[in-house]
């Protein structure tokens, strides 16, 4: 059947099962947005690409599903950028379909012409330029699929806007994707599995990493068999958490730069780590040279180009973590380690008592004791997600996930502005969760106008604004590594209540730790989308710290509390060992 | 990367599509990779493109551009053809100053390095050469007291020796594999 290039467009969308984009329109993707019309489309209009290219981000992380974006050419092209580059470095499924001026002026510098695919090269997994209509069908079967399978990432499809135009022959079987260099389906070698099962056997201090990788590969429950039967202790990524249940006793919690301090120990001193799924960032590793110099190595993961890339392993599984797994489960023999857990177990009392949640409530307004609150409050079954810097270390630190997918933020790429726009994304995802955002007074100014968004669609997600007057971990920064002098991290904020009213919605301000509880149960009972305006501490830092470059066991610890009753947000920062290290401090 | 640098040479099979070599050369940018030299032609198989490419890295860098090569959606097909066998060709054209009588004696290296001249004025030779790098860059000492006018040369291309064809099926996860598994 003969049908225009716009139709086609979503002709394959519908059949691939999509029922739900973002997108922003504009004169070159009109003729698809007109086509939309006789479509059973759910069509959100977004505020700003960059929003609605993080709404199909979180979609797609909520949901396993990808997440599909429109935008114009030009300026609607380029503010989807910061979007794909987040979803590129998490792994997220999008689909950005942008329109391109008529093919005739192409390369003329034509009105809104940007070369979207030279621009997004470095942060798409792949891209395509779509000039003729015929072309249209195969170019979105095989974007869904290279978004989805192997490391999944976002693809974009820029599309001229006579190709949409014009008619071509539908032929949906005949468009079936071919993509003979694409191979998301790898194997490791049987003898690559002896290495390891050798490996695994004579372990006496395993530590597994939990990455993303198990998350997107489904694998959770048998990376649980696997870690119960071994006794293996699970050190989580940022991006990991939820893979395994917080409270499982096996679960040491996150690892890295504000990892707790056993955790990192725990790594510093294994004789094997088992990498699943995860890509040794540097902000897991501290320095690499001096990282688990002990242990032997195991990565999995289905990326050939993560393995030796950071740090050098032993043995290298490419592939499904699931069908790796399967592999390499059965043939473990179950084991012990009841005095390298003990051994953990002590590490962490030293630890306990320098957490916060166990300092005297003084009434003082602390981010933590807030996400504490909401964790309680939320019964930890909350669907949230964040910015980054503090209050997004604090939410993987005190908001305890024992549900996988419950946790959406932006972690390689660290983008201020996620969390709102994400938060809007996952519950249209998952409607039935219960969403909230939380975010930096700094981050939520960056994409605030996503309220609007969640107020034409009728979207209830909580966004929860940690609003200390700075942007907190730069400041963070300043103060231990730069003498507190304070460039540009002092920050003035609109009245949040306010902006929320103005857009229709419910604000409500906390200033006490008292009013923290009814402020949540407010807004869980208002039917609309509610900013709650958390004015925090101002000068609180995130612990335990490794300096950027610093070794992963010389972390900045938490203070000790003077006395029970009078605690006082210390001047002085406590470093455990190695005070004469020269940090390489390198700002991101 | 470190101490053990050296060149490596791939042999990439592409997709002949738009914008591939774009892919290829933004890697290595990307990835911090600094390309040698990187010559693409046709293949005898329509819409494949061969690219020889030959990267300064070391052991471990070597397969990190191996499978990020793989990662291109484009890449059908790459070769570490660097410990193999292989026949390696450069061209070079050397427009070279012949005056004062020199003509004769640069003919004659020319001859000694079985190069050609493949154009002649009456203070100038061009010398056609093609050969392994070492060689061009022998040539090119000798007949630089001439005085060099012009030169332009193709890079590598590299195919390895024997009967052995690239298979359709390439061992790719073998090549994933560190070679240093287990100390």
């Amino acid at each position: 059947m003969k049908l225009t290039g716009a139709k086609i467009i979503w002709e394959c969308l519908v059949r691939e099962g999509v029922e739900i984009v973002f997108g922003y329109p504009g004169g070159t993707i009109l003729p698809a947005y007109d086509a939309m019309l006789d479509y059973p489309i759910h069509h959100v209009l977004v505020r700003h690409e960059q929003g609605g290219t993080h709404m199909a981000d979180a979609y797609a992380r909520a949901s396993g599903r990808v997440g599909v974006m429109f935008a114009t050419s030009g300026p609607g092209a380029t503010n989807t950028v910061t979007g794909l580059a987040t979803a590129m470095m998490d792994s997220s499924p999008v689909l950005c379909i942008t329109g391109q001026v008529a093919g005739s002026l192409v390369g003329l510098d034509a009105f809104q012409e940007t070369d979207v695919t030279g621009v997004t090269l470095p942060v798409t997994k792949h891209n395509y330029l779509v000039t003729r209509p015929q072309d249209i069908a195969r170019t979105i079967r095989e974007a869904l699929y290279i978004a989805r399978t192997g490391r999944p990432g976002p693809v974009l499809v820029d599309i001229t806007k006579d190709a949409q135009q014009k008619d071509a022959e539908f032929d949906w079987d005949a468009a079936a994707p071919s993509l003979p260099g694409y191979r998301p389906d790898l194997h490791a070698l049987p003898e690559e599995y002896e290495k390891a099962l050798h490996l695994i056997r004579s372990a006496k201090r395993p530590v597994i990493l939990m990455g993303r990788g198990v998350l997107q590969a489904g694998a959770m429950r048998t990376v649980q068999e696997f870690a119960e039967k071994t006794n293996t202790p699970v050190a989580m990524t940022l991006l990991g958490i939820g893979g395994l249940p917080a409270n499982h006793p096996l679960n040491l919690g996150m690892m890295g730069m504000h990892g707790e301090a056993w955790v990192n120990h725990a790594i510093q001193q294994a004789d094997l780590l088992l990498a699943f799924g995860m890509r040794f960032d540097d902000r897991v590793t501290g320095n690499v040279k001096t990282y688990a110099p002990r242990a032997q190595k195991i990565h999995i993961d289905i990326d050939p180009s993560e393995i030796n890339k950071i740090v050098k392993v032993d043995v290298a599984l490419v592939g499904d973590l699931c069908d790796v797994l399967q592999e390499l489960a059965p043939r473990v023999q179950a084991a012990d380690h009841s005095e390298w857990l003990a051994h953990i177990d002590e590490m962490k009392g030293d630890s306990a008592v320098r957490d916060i949640q166990n300092l005297p409530d003084t009434g003082h307004l602390y981010a933590a004791h807030v996400i504490h609150d909401l964790w309680r409050a939320t019964k930890g079954e909350a669907l949230i997600c964040t910015d980054v810097g503090q209050h997004q270390m604090w939410t993987a630190q005190y908001y305890k996930q024992d549900r996988p997918f419950n946790f959406i933020t932006s972690g390689g790429l660290g983008t201020m502005g996620f969390g709102l726009p994400a938060a809007i994304g996952a519950k249209l995802a998952r409607p039935n969760a219960e969403v909230w955002s939380i975010s930096g007074d700094g981050g939520f100014q960056m994409t605030l106008a996503e309220l609007a968004t969640a107020a034409q669609e009728g979207v209830k997600v909580n966004a929860a604004i940690i609003n200390n007057g700075y942007l907190g971990m730069v400041r963070q920064w300043q103060e231990f590594f730069y003498d507190k002098r304070y460039a540009a991290t002092p920050m003035l904020s609109p009245d949040f209540v306010k902006i929320a009213e103005a857009y229709g919605l419910k604000g409500i301000r906390v200033t006490q730790r008292s009013e923290v509880h009814d402020a949540i149960r407010e807004a869980q009972e208002t039917a609309g989308t509610v900013v709650i305006d958390f004015r925090v501490e101002k000068e609180d830092s995130v612990y335990p710290m490794v300096p950027a470059g610093a070794d992963l066991h010389n972390m900045i610890r938490r203070p000790i509390p003077p006395k029970e009753g009078d605690y006082l947000v210390p001047q002085n920062v406590l470093v455990e060992s190695g005070v004469d290290v020269e940090w390489d401090i390198s700002v991101k | 990367m470190e101490n053990n640098m050296a060149p490596h040479t791939f042999v990439a099979y592409v997709e002949d599509k738009p914008g591939v070599l774009n892919r290829v050369a933004s890697l290595f940018r990307r990835r911090t990779f600094n390309i040698e030299s990187l010559t693409v032609g046709h293949t005898d198989q329509a819409g494949v493109s061969r690219m020889t490419i030959v990267v300064d890295t070391d052991d471990l860098g070597a397969r990190r551009v191996e499978a990020n090569l793989y990662k291109l959606v484009n890449v059908l097909r790459v070769d570490d053809v660097t410990a193999q066998p292989t026949v390696e060709r450069d061209l070079a054209l050397i427009k070279v100053a012949a005056r004062n009588g020199k003509r004769a004696e640069i003919m004659q290296l020319v001859d000694v390095y079985r190069a050609r001249i493949v154009d002649v004025t009456n203070d100038s030779l061009v010398v056609e050469i093609t050969g392994t790098e070492d060689k061009i860059e022998s040539m090119v000492d000798i007949l630089r007291p001439f005085g060099i006018i012009e030169m332009v040369r193709t890079g590598v291309v590299s195919m390895t020796r024997g009967a052995m064809a690239p298979s359709a099926n390439p061992p790719l996860v073998a090549a994933m594999i560190p070679e240093a598994a287990l100390n």
